[in-house]
């Protein structure tokens, strides 16, 4: 579904990103894993088009999304979830999840769509009219990946979301996931806590200095500690 | 310009009549305020381009009125083509000159409409000349009504009449449409706004020409009660910078309080002490500064 080959990326003069090469299919949950500073923010963002200078190949269903600007990938199905919270601090919970669908051709189906997503959240549903910026941080992380998912994209990437969050709201992000999971949705996830991530990935990817460095499925990858202890300890 | 009080009344009734209408006056003249400083507020709240060519799109829309006029066209048709054409040319400039310098930072725009408005105060010398020329009150809008405290100029109310139309317009628009939603939310995360599909560049561009359009709008209103003269944008946009820096910068609210209060705080001035008229708009800016930096409704830290 989604084809990386040799990405390159470039935040000024500095190359951040070397021939990063990755495959997501259809249905499945693939996690990046790696330290802080690894690349893997960037990658995800050089897929979604916010990083200006990029090289190499990204094919999404076979399109090719490199040299298109953000929005034009919007339109292809690729959704992302920014890592610091991304709701927009003056609006209700409710114009966020409408800001969700502006571009959207759902936006006909508006009231359905907010109906159907607050029975996915309902902390949401209780909280609609309220501003946003009230709520608690594992709460907004929960309306920017409903803000996200009311589209109804086909790939969904997302960026930490489960820093700054407390546990329980955590565990109950990641039932979410395998939820979807089972819904059909695809996934591609940056995750620091790696065990959580890899309980629900079908497959990693171990980024390190920009590049991939090990490849692996994520029941193997849990399962090696040598690896974990090389690329991810703190 | 406005009729003097009636005659004859005791000192103490004709100065509160007096105060009355020179309020009234104050609020017309606050008016032409808040349509330049929404426009200056919107640019800067969602591009971050301070936009020193704001007074030329002024001076713009009373000259392309000043014409339309000429060649026979009906002043009520102006008011809708005169905000058009302006408008029109703002996109141009926004496509063309600023959009090519985003992501540069703040002062590269700000340059480039500093001297972008001397080009065209120097092209509308050219065209039509140095001197200024008079507008006539349109007719139906001409002599003075009994407002309760004296009478005072029709078109002067009708001037506020049309500021509140054009508020009331631009509130439900940013209110309650998907659009709307869009440029509140662009204003606060442009990225995010991105990320969920919408073509921020355009937005950009629209709401350019959307704050030329209504500074237009704003000349066309003004010609009648001040004439028009090529450099005429000039002090009425530093007045207009005062009132986005007193409301507070990016705050369309904040942006129409300061420019009523600017008005109200000139014209009452001005029946004291005329000749500190001016000077009591940035007396009134250094107050507000010192007791609320932001402004009346403005973020702390826009810019960083």
């Amino acid at each position: 579904m989604l084809r990386v080959q040799n990405l390159n990326a470039w935040y000024g003069a500095s190359h951040v990103l070397q021939d990063i090469c990755l495959d997501v299919e259809q249905g499945e949950i693939v996690c990046l894993i790696g330290r802080n500073g690894a690349g893997k923010t960037t990658t995800l963002k050089s897929i979604m088009g916010l990083i200006e200078r990029t090289s190499g190949n990204v094919t999404f269903q076979g399109k090719e999304l490199l040299g298109h600007p953000a929005h034009e990938r919007f339109a292809l199905g690729l959704a992302y979830i920014p890592e610091e919270r991304r709701i927009v601090s003056g609006l209700s919970v409710r114009e966020n999840l409408r800001l969700g669908l502006v571009s959207s051709p759902n936006r006909r189906r508006e009231a359905e769509l907010i109906d159907r997503t607050a029975t996915i959240f309902p902390r949401l549903a209780e909280r609609l009219d309220q501003t946003a910026i009230t709520m608690s941080g594992g709460e907004q992380q929960m309306l920017a990946i409903a803000r996200a998912l009311i589209s109804d994209p086909k790939l969904v990437m997302l960026d930490e979301p489960s820093e700054g969050i407390m546990p329980v709201l955590v565990d109950e992000m990641f039932e979410l996931f395998q939820t979807l999971k089972k819904g059909g949705t695809t996934m591609l996830l940056v995750e620091q806590n790696v065990e959580l991530a890899l309980g629900v990935a079908d497959r990693a990817y171990v980024v390190d200095q920009g590049t991939v460095v090990h490849h692996a499925s994520a029941a193997d990858l849990l399962a090696d500690a040598d690896i974990q202890e090389r690329y991810c300890s703190v | 310009m406005w009729r003097a009080p009636l005659q004859g009344n005791s000192m103490a009734g004709l100065s509160l009549e007096l105060i009355g209408l020179q309020l009234f006056a104050g609020l017309a003249l606050g008016s032409v305020y808040v349509l330049l400083a929404i426009g200056l507020s919107l640019i800067f709240g969602m591009l971050t381009v301070v936009n020193f060519a704001h007074g030329a799109f002024f001076m713009l829309g009373a000259y392309v009125g000043l014409w339309l006029l000429s060649i026979g066209v009906n002043f009520w048709i102006c008011l809708v083509a005169v905000p058009l054409i302006v408008g029109g040319f703002g996109l141009a400039v926004e496509r063309v000159l600023i959009r090519p310098l985003y992501g540069r930072g703040i002062d590269y725009p700000l340059l480039l409409t500093f001297g972008l408005s001397y080009i065209i105060i120097e092209l509308v010398r050219i065209v039509f000349g140095k001197s200024g020329y008079p507008v006539d009150t349109p007719a139906l809008l001409q002599g003075a009504v009994d407002i309760g405290v004296g009478y005072f100029p029709l078109y002067r109310l009708f001037v506020m009449a049309v500021t509140g139309v054009i508020l009331i317009g631009l509130w439900l628009f940013l209110e309650r449409t998907s659009y709307g939603l869009i440029i509140r939310a662009g204003a606060r995360d442009p990225q995010i706004v991105r990320v969920l599909g919408v073509n921020i560049a355009r937005v950009w561009l629209m709401v350019f020409g959307l704050g030329c359009g209504i500074a237009g709008l704003g000349g066309l209103l003004a010609a009648p009660l001040q004439g028009v003269i090529p450099e005429m944008g000039g002090p009425i946009l530093a007045e207009a910078f005062v009132v986005t820096v007193v409301g507070g910068m990016g705050s369309l609210l904040g942006a129409v309080l300061a420019g009523l209060l600017v008005g109200v705080v000139v014209s009452i001035t001005s029946l004291f002490a005329p000749e500190m008229a001016k000077v009591a708009i940035f007396a009134l800016m250094a107050v507000v500064l010192l007791i609320r930096p932001q402004g009346f409704f403005g973020r702390a830290g826009l810019m960083s």
